[in-house]
């Protein structure tokens, strides 16, 4: 899926990275756990978190996350905007909740990173990690 | 390619540099071109190490050596040091006080992530005897 269609169906707002709309995610992650992250095949997927702190940039870099969005409106602070920018990582807010844009992306077809297979961008679910 | 070897300073509780020296290791990795799935791993796991020295360590490096048959990086800190490694390596284990869990750390995931993502992992520790990791990954062309 186009980063621009997530930005869409989340009535999203851009806040680092507008140039990189045309990048696609593979699939999706709902986590404020920065471990978790590192945990699963989360390369090329999309972000959603309610953590707003710089550590969050670093860690979905480290992670290979495609773009980070924050859920329920929230602002990041300029030191993370600053550091998006930098790393090249989109970074955009929506006004839903993590339930309901993790529940929007799904029913357009973006799915988990349960059975993904790293770097392949194929998505099969109900694999488990 | 050349071989290269590299030293990087690790602060402890020092928040705003946190994670950078992983950040470097992971850029460098991909402008020599190795595989991404390789990069990952290897930059996770420097991650992983650097945050805890950062968190629960002393002053801190993390060494990187690269050749092209195998990468290395080794993270060692002069902290407190682990006083029972068995129990640290346990999924979900951690002393993480309520500061780094609001930071999305804490999880006790770091170490056996680790573990996981090396193709050989080795750890010294002891009670004020500081930390040192030990991993490496293989490069399969
Ligand atoms: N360099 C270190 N110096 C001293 N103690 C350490 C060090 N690294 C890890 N530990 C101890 O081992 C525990 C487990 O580490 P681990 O990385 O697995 O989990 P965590 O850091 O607590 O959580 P997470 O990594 O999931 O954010 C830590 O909570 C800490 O008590
Ligand atoms: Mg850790």
């Amino acid at each position: 899926m186009k980063l621009s269609e997530v930005k869409e169906i989340l009535k999203a707002e851009v806040v680092a990275g507008e140039e990189h709309l045309g990048r696609t995610v593979v699939a999706g992650v709902g986590s404020d756990l920065m471990s978790d992250l590192l945990t699963g095949p989360t390369a090329d997927a999309v972000l959603l978190t309610g953590l707003n702190n710089v550590q969050v940039v670093k860690t979905a870099v480290v992670a290979g996350i495609g773009a980070v969005i924050l859920v329920r409106g929230k602002r990041p602070a300029p030191d993370m905007v600053r550091h998006a920018k930098e790393q090249q990582l989109p970074l955009l807010t929506t006004p839903f909740t993590m339930f309901s844009a993790c529940g929007r992306l799904f029913e357009k077809g973006l799915r988990g990173v349960e059975k993904k297979a790293v770097g392949t961008g194929e998505v099969k679910e109900g694999l488990g990690r | 390619m050349q071989s290269l070897t590299k030293t990087f300073r690790v602060q402890p509780r020092d928040f705003v540099k946190a994670g950078e020296a992983s950040l470097k290791i992971q850029r460098l990795l991909k402008d020599i071109g190795f595989d991404p799935t390789l990069i990952r791993r290897v930059a996770v796991c420097a991650y992983e190490s650097e945050m805890n020295v950062v968190m629960y360590g002393g002053e801190g490096k993390i060494l990187l050596e690269v050749s092209a048959e195998k990468i290395s990086v080794i993270t060692d800190d002069d902290g407190p040091g682990i006083e029972d490694i068995e129990k640290a390596l346990q999924e979900g284990y951690s002393t993480a006080p309520p500061e780094y869990r609001e930071m999305g750390f804490g999880a006790g995931m770091g170490l056996p992530n680790i573990k996981k993502n090396a193709d050989l992992f080795e750890i010294r520790s002891g009670k004020g005897d500081g930390t040192t990791l030990v991993m490496s990954f293989e490069v399969r062309q």
